[in-house]
């Protein structure tokens, strides 16, 4: 192979060539790699729309603006029978992510609890928060979604056994239906009021923070800020003169009718999401609060910080650099765990893709659409909380 | 049901995946495979359900069994495949079955944009509604079901139809929509819709598997027409003809008066007619032009007996859903059920 006047510097050559340089092998392997995956995504395209050809079956998104023709349970925006597919799917899509931040809110602040009680002093805080953790971490979210919907809401009295409670609302197996209000007129100052006073205490809490910094001097802004968020709507409402009326529900023939009501499938949806990713979470926190050094709280106390301070001001912050990243998992789990609502009934995207999968027969479509819409809440989501975490994170001075 | 979502991925990867030339002889996979793979139900009593043995027992099942018979002259030749309402038709886009008996609806988009063709009409069906009498006492019309929780199947015409005979009577309704025929099923038994609305049959059927079927009742209305039937892909002529005969095969025989008791007799008949469908005519091509051997009436009528039999073994008198024949019925007998001649 080599002739011999390459082999008399064949030592230096083999070191110099190119085929033994690692980054020129590195850039080769990965155009190789890179050209293989280009040509399988397009050989994959090609073959599908043949054979999606070749069986006469229509593709494209154009089924996105026919009519619908079926009716929704639960929806935040309006529609009918008469909307679009591509509305319906808005509804789902609308519905998943609803259930999701709610889900998200309730599992956190359920967690943040249970983590911290877990570390709790008193025996028997400790003892229920790690049956909890332990019994909701150890069942699969589909049972804890069957137990709330089978075993607690469906076995509630029937509509016209349904339970009363104060405030003109009732709970039966049909679900939790309470007064609607209605806001008359002038009802938009109430909620310019509510703004103003959110505004005003957050100048208020940055104020009182740079004079602390400056003079040492406090000044009670938890108070102010409740007053002012309280206050303000209060004497909004009176002085526009009690503009709110309530549509209470009613027996109807059938149902219960007027009113708000919380189905069961979203009830036990929400539910069985936040008490299950709850469990997860507190073990998060835990393991945060565990991870802040023994040595950071016994020199805060020396210091003389109360106990809630130290917690507060010491040990919360530095637990939160490490509770962050795991948490971000906890919440895209807990949105795409919200996708087994398809066996209770619930509306969410999956659901509502499929009966259009059904009615349009665009099932690739319709895997697509759910695929980068998942993709997407779940970048948005680890895209926010990545932005925290930055914010959060310890800053070296 | 996460099936459903994975046969929803698979039936789509099986798309990109799939040799194009897939779809071109069915009938020639069928006999290399050596079995039909059919659709069905997965679990409607008198259509398509395990008896205690696991044997595919209903009118559906016994259609695949027919194609089996005239395929293979042998009807035990068919692997059922349970599908649910939203996977058949991946399955069958897929061509992970071969047929799909599963009391689907034949409309205008399912034979055209969903690329299939439907082979006939084997059951004139028309959706109904039920109530709990016991628990709503006066309601003998759906036309007093304003304001009621409708329990209903997604992914089937029986959604639409719903959403229109309300929009159309000026009344309102709340939807339950589930996935799953069972998870429908329980929710309407725990009390959670006040009507369970489907095809009249599945009303009949889905009645009988209720803790106390005596308290509940189908509503006279009928607010559609639903007319099932097999359903094979599109494309492929030659294997189409033989679902679509095999059903015409079936009536023919109960116009004939073959029955599974009387076949070897009836072709030493002297009806030239009768002579000629069960193929004893002198070089009858009765078989060969569908591809398929001379004898496949006989086969078929040996197998699982006459349109007749199918019926009354599975959801007529003879069953526990006693359904009556209704357009079900023979042309000849005030029905509509009628086959074009074979010849």
């Amino acid at each position: 192979m080599s002739s011999p006047d390459s082999a008399s510097h064949a030592g230096a050559s083999a070191r110099g060539s190119w085929l033994y340089d690692p980054q020129i092998r590195g850039i080769i392997t990965q155009v190789l790699v890179a050209l293989a995956l280009v040509l399988f995504v397009w050989w994959i395209i090609g073959n599908t729309t043949d054979n999606l050809r070749s069986r006469g079956i229509s593709s494209g998104f154009a089924f996105l603006d026919r009519r619908a023709g079926f009716d929704i349970s639960q929806s935040l925006i309006d529609y009918t029978a008469n909307s679009t597919f591509g509305r319906a799917m808005l509804v789902g899509l609308l519905n998943t992510v609803l259930v999701a931040v709610i889900g998200v809110v309730t599992a956190t602040f359920l967690g943040f609890l249970i983590g911290i009680g877990r570390l709790s002093r008193n025996w028997l805080i400790a003892r229920i928060c790690t049956v909890y953790v332990e019994v909701f971490r150890n069942i699969p979210p589909l049972l804890v979604i069957f137990f709330w919907y089978l075993g607690v809401l469906a076995v509630l009295p029937g509509v016209r056994e349904s339970i009363e409670l104060p405030f003109d609302s009732y709970i039966n197996n049909r679900g939790f239906f309470m007064p609607r209000p209605i806001w008359g007129e002038g009802a938009w100052l109430i909620a310019v009021a509510l703004l103003a006073a959110v505004v005003m205490s957050w100048f208020i809490a940055r104020a009182s923070y740079k004079r602390q910094m400056e003079t040492g001097q406090r000044f009670p802004v938890l108070w102010t800020s409740l007053a002012l968020i309280l206050g303000l709507p209060l004497l909004a409402f009176v002085v526009t003169g009690f503009p709110l009326t309530f549509d209470t529900p009613s027996l109807g023939a059938f149902n219960i009718v007027g009113g708000l009501d919380v189905k069961p499938e979203f009830l036990s949806l929400y539910l069985a999401l936040s008490f299950y990713t709850a469990s997860f979470i507190a073990e998060i926190v835990r393991a945060g609060i565990l991870g802040v050094s023994h040595g950071q709280s016994e020199a805060s106390y020396a210091l003389g910080l109360r106990p809630g301070q130290t917690l507060r001001l010491v040990v919360i912050p530095q637990a939160m650099r490490i509770v962050i990243p795991p948490l971000t998992s906890q919440y895209l789990n807990l949105t795409k765990n919200s996708s087994l609502a398809v066996f209770i009934g619930y509306p969410d995207l999956v659901q509502i893709g499929q009966t259009t999968m059904n009615q349009t027969g665009q099932a690739i479509e319709v895997v697509g659409i759910w695929m980068a819409i998942y993709l997407g809440l779940s970048l948005a989501t680890s895209g926010f909380m990545n932005w925290f975490n930055a914010k959060m994170a310890l800053v070296e001075r | 049901m996460k099936t459903t979502i994975l046969t929803g991925v698979l039936g789509a990867a099986a798309l990109g995946f799939a040799a194009t030339a897939a779809s071109a002889a069915t009938l020639d996979d069928v006999k290399a495979k050596g079995e039909v793979a059919c659709g069905v139900h997965t679990g409607l009593q008198g259509f398509a359900a395990p008896d205690d043995q696991g044997n595919w027992r209903g009118f559906d099942s016994d259609f695949c069994r027919a194609v089996a018979a005239a395929v293979f002259g042998d009807p035990s030749k068919v692997r059922f495949v349970p599908t649910n309402a939203t996977e058949r038709f991946t399955a069958l886009q897929s061509g992970e079955i071969d047929v799909l008996s599963r009391n689907t609806t034949w409309t205008l988009s399912r034979d055209t944009s969903l690329g299939f063709n439907f082979a006939g009409v084997n059951y004139y069906d028309g959706q109904g509604f039920m109530i709990n009498a016991a628990k709503l006492p006066g309601i003998n019309s759906a036309l007093q079901l304003s304001g009621a929780a409708v329990c209903v199947q997604t992914g089937t015409t029986t959604e639409l139809n719903l959403a229109d005979y309300f929009a159309a009577n000026n009344m309102e309704y709340n939807p339950v929509v589930f996935q799953g025929f069972d998870e429908t099923n329980a929710a309407y038994e725990a009390g959670r819709c006040d009507v369970y609305t489907t095809d009249q049959s599945g009303l009949y059927a889905l009645r009988l598997t209720l803790g106390n079927p005596d308290e509940h009742v189908v509503l006279p209305e009928i607010i559609s027409k639903e007319p099932l039937g097999p359903v094979v892909r599109h494309g492929d002529d030659q294997w189409f003809d033989v679902v679509k005969w095999t059903l015409n095969a079936l009536i023919t025989a109960e116009e004939l008066g073959i029955t599974s008791e009387n076949v070897e007799e009836m072709k030493q008949s002297d009806n030239p007619e009768i002579r000629r469908v069960l193929g004893q005519e002198e070089n009858s091509t009765i078989g060969s032009a569908l591809g398929l051997d001379n004898a496949w009436v006989a086969n078929v009528v040996a197998g699982v007996g006459n349109y007749g039999e199918v019926f009354d073994r599975n959801i007529g008198q003879g069953s526990p859903l006693k359904i009556s024949r209704g357009l079900n019925q023979l042309w000849t007998k005030g029905g509509i059920q009628y086959a074009p001649p074979i010849r």
